[in-house]
């Protein structure tokens, strides 16, 4: 392990992350130390629905104030089509993806179990500078310009480990990269060091709620305005790391139109209930219920843009996308040489068409996943519109990354069935590609 | 730097491409429909201009005779300070989908343009070059036994002093009789498998290749599908493509690159008949009342509609995949996987496409009084030639597995 972690040091070093360099070598930092693992598990798993108040967290406050709102620069597009990642992102995503396969991976059982992802592996994804991507520079961020596709590439590189953990390990970073877009001068001299900081807080982006065709642009969970600030009320479903989140931007209406507000846990009146789903077990999921709960005017983040809004629930869905190509690869190249070594009637099942189709059509329908999903994080990057190639994209990672868990579990047949195999888990995560909202941001 | 935009340089030829599909392809597509085995004179004044933006070497034409193999384009290309080229492949795939928007069955006739052409280019010689260029070639390999299995032709071909000696019958030669080359794949020794099968450069006028007869077809009428017998068929020996030798190893594979330029090419007529379905499509539905919606959820809008943005959204993932495809063989790349990943998918979600558009327009869609009905009859065609889907699986398979064609039949 020593030498792994040299090695992701001095790769993040090279690339100019400034969070590994201050952390290298600091593996006893454990904000998680005073919690017993077993108590996690007990909590993060139960069935029973123990609604508690949200309480811990720290204070967020201001230590210097900014003139005007820092923003990361976009990056001059060369004017030529091309699928050859720069030199840093191709570095990044190596070192992250090393990352995910040798400690994500590993992990992946036993978290998905636990309902929670081991605080060591959050320490480790933090000191990757996660949070940091999306930070402009002057605020103590790792990157120059601004690039979904950087983030997308990242967030693949996590999910090829396992998308449980990676939506644990990215969900802080959603805040973060939230506030760097859209956050006023104020709201980012509040949150922002803290992203940057020594303890990356929880935090987390609630966007969806529990009913049926929930429409992003539909929200019930509302706010309205008193005494020069918000009253929050409703609730958000399926919120990444809910029990223990520090920071959350919640997505709610403000007289009939969706805006985003920055709540901290310890505003009075949030409740959080654990809320295990068929996937991404690792990551968390809780349901926060906000009653009554008042928001100071500097809550709301853009003046209540619906651009903004609309970009954020976009950038969303091109995470999830990018997290069901990194869960795709991961299939494809977990039944590869399982079919060939297989054998039945005397022969490797590869042999058989009906096999090695679908192995072919895994690889066409995430090679076409992939190109669309970095298309639209692309055209971001560039100020172009994404509204459209967000939506394709997310259409094809709900629907294909379904059927490429659904075939992933079925070329192992009985074995792809049982937890001895990953198969059975990627089949459960990839399903969340078509139904989650918020949550990530690239 | 990834970008997937289409690069702005190419926005005159798009655009003159575009403007051929409106005014010269659309307004003839039922005529030509109606009237198979005609031929399509106003293709000829076309032809001149296409030529014409050839050899002025601005860039590439609309249709497969520039494809070019690794990087050596010699049309359009440009690099970036990275060394990334935006080529003639990227060109051509771009151009023939917005052809093929107009029409696909009168970019199949488009003289000069033929799949030949494509053939020649991959593979043939200086000197070849030199003698071939600008005339329009058809491509014969399918025979009535021998389909996706090319390596079980029969034609043979016997060298004879200065000439070799063709026997044998060609089926679904596509734009077969007003080419004025066919390249013709024959076997040397049929003994010898795969290695000994090369392709050959007949004149259409020799007078050992008879037309047998022009096929009746489902779609793509515009463009003629001829029967060829060769009964002692002689071509000077300087008409073979490639290496005479047989060589066991790599024979075939020089004849199989060729499908590496041109499986892209029919993904990019696919992509250019399901673009023309999905726009008119948009246009009656939003007459009927129904917008599509990208910030909504699908199943938060209408059925119509959502089945409208899971047909966009494979349309999407097939033209980036082709458009991958051609931008590895601009920048020299091995792209065989890629090409035929393009094909598949393409090719596939071409018809899906246009089978659905017209069942969302009803009536409107199915009756000839609208072209959707057209459009799904040509469609088909593309998930078929240059490859049909269960081959390109095949390859694709083959390839991800490291199966050979014995393992993997």
């Amino acid at each position: 392990m020593p030498r792994q972690q040299q090695n992701l040091t001095d790769r993040s070093m090279a690339i100019g992350l400034r969070a590994l360099n201050r952390f290298a070598g600091s593996s006893v930092v454990d904000r998680f130390g005073l919690r017993d693992p077993a108590e996690r598990f007990l909590f993060g798993a139960s069935k029973t629905t123990v609604r508690t108040a949200t309480s811990a967290g720290r204070t967020f406050a201001a230590a210097q104030k900014l003139a005007k709102p820092a923003r990361q620069p976009r990056l001059a597009p060369s004017g030529l089509f091309d699928l050859t990642p720069t030199d840093e992102q191709q570095m990044l995503s190596q070192s992250v993806r090393d990352f995910a396969l040798q400690r994500l991976r590993p992990a992946a059982q036993d978290a998905d179990a636990a309902c929670v992802a081991p605080a060591e592996l959050l320490t480790q994804s933090d000191e990757l500078g996660l949070t940091m991507i999306g930070v402009p520079e002057e605020l103590g961020g790792a990157v120059t310009e601004r690039s979904a596709l950087t983030a997308v590439l990242m967030s693949e590189a996590l999910a090829q480990g396992d998308m449980g953990l990676a939506v644990a390990c990215l969900a802080p970073a959603a805040v973060s990269t939230a506030l760097s877009l859209w956050g006023d001068e104020d709201q980012q001299a509040t949150y922002l060091p803290e992203f940057v900081g020594e303890r990356i807080p929880s935090a987390s982006l609630a966007v969806l709620e529990p009913r049926p065709l929930f429409n992003p642009f539909r929200l019930e969970t509302h706010a309205r305005r008193s005494n020069g600030g918000y009253v929050l009320s409703g609730v958000k479903s399926l919120v990444p790391r809910a029990a223990d989140g520090e920071l959350f931007i919640v997505a709610a209406a403000l007289e009939g139109h969706p805006a985003l507000f920055i709540v901290e846990a310890t505003a009075g009146g949030i409740a959080v209930e654990p809320e295990p789903a068929m996937g991404i077990r690792a990551a968390s999921t809780g349901r926060l219920t906000f009653e009554d709960v008042e928001l100071p005017a500097s809550s709301l983040i853009a003046a209540g843009s619906a651009e903004v809004y609309a970009e954020c629930i976009q950038l969303g869905r091109i995470a999830w996308s990018a997290l069901a190509v990194g869960v795709g690869q991961a299939v494809l190249e977990y039944v590869i040489p399982y079919v060939k070594e297989r054998t039945a009637f005397g022969e490797p099942i590869a042999n058989r068409q009906s096999v090695a189709f679908a192995v072919s059509n895994i690889a066409i329908e995430l090679e076409g996943m992939r190109l669309t999903t970095y298309r639209a994080a692309s055209r971001a990057d560039q100020g172009k519109s994404f509204a459209r190639e967000a939506a394709l994209a997310r259409r094809l990672a709900s629907e294909h990354g379904m059927s490429i868990g659904s075939d992933g579990v079925q070329l192992l047949g009985g074995h792809g069935y049982v937890k001895e195999h990953p198969v059975e888990r990627w089949y459960r995560d990839l399903r969340a590609a078509g139904v989650m909202e918020g949550g990530l941001l690239v | 730097m990834i970008n997937l935009e289409v690069p702005r340089k190419f926005g005159t030829l798009i655009g003159q491409a575009h403007q051929m599909a409106a005014e010269i392809m659309r307004p003839n597509s039922r005529k030509y429909d109606r009237a198979e085995h005609a031929y399509p004179k106003e293709l000829d004044m076309l032809a001149a201009v296409i030529n014409g933006m050839n050899e002025g070497g601005a860039l590439s034409g609309a249709g497969a005779a520039g494809a070019t193999q690794g990087g050596g384009s010699k049309n359009g290309a440009s690099a970036d300070p990275t060394g990334t080229r935006n080529g003639s492949n990227l060109a051509n795939v771009l151009s023939i989908a917005e052809v093929c928007w107009g029409d696909v069955g009168l970019l199949l006739s488009m003289p000069g343009q033929g799949l030949g052409n494509a053939a020649i280019a991959a593979v043939a010689n200086e000197e070849q070059l030199q003698r071939f260029g600008g005339k329009w070639a058809a491509m014969a390999i399918t025979e009535p036994e021998a389909g996706s299995d090319s390596a079980a032709i029969r034609t043979t071909a016997r060298l004879d002093g200065d000439e070799y000696v063709l026997n044998g019958e060609k089926i679904f030669v596509t734009a077969g009789d007003r080419a004025e080359l066919i390249v013709v794949w024959a076997s040397l020794d049929r003994d010898q498998g795969r290695a000994a099968i090369k392709s050959f450069v007949v004149e259409r006028d020799n007078p050992g290749l008879k037309l047998d007869r022009l096929e009746h077809k489902l779609g793509i009428r515009a463009s003629d599908t001829a029967n060829f017998v060769l009964s002692d068929c002689r071509v000077p020996k300087e008409n073979l493509l490639g290496s005479p030798e047989i060589e066991a190893k790599q024979g075939f594979a020089g004849v199989m690159q060729t499908f590496d330029n041109t499986r892209p090419l029919v993904a990019a007529m696919a992509l250019g008949v399901a673009r023309a379905c999905l726009e008119e499509t948009r246009e009656r539905l939003g007459e009927a009342g129904t917008r599509i919606d990208y910030d909504a959820p699908p199943n938060a809008q209408s059925a119509a509609a959502a089945e409208f943005l899971a047909l966009e959204a494979d349309y999407e993932a097939a033209r980036l995949l082709t458009l991958e495809a051609a931008w590895m063989a601009d920048n020299g790349k091995p792209n065989s996987l890629q090409a035929s990943m393009a094909k598949a998918k393409a090719g596939r979600t071409g018809t899906d496409i246009a089978l659905r558009c017209v069942a969302l327009c009803g009536a409107v869609g199915y009756g000839e009084g609208s072209l959707l009905e057209k459009w799904a009859r040509d469609a088909k065609i593309l998930d078929i030639f240059e490859g049909t889907q269960q081959i390109q699986l095949l390859v694709v398979a083959r390839l991800l597995l490291g199966k050979s064609s014995s393992e993997l039949k």
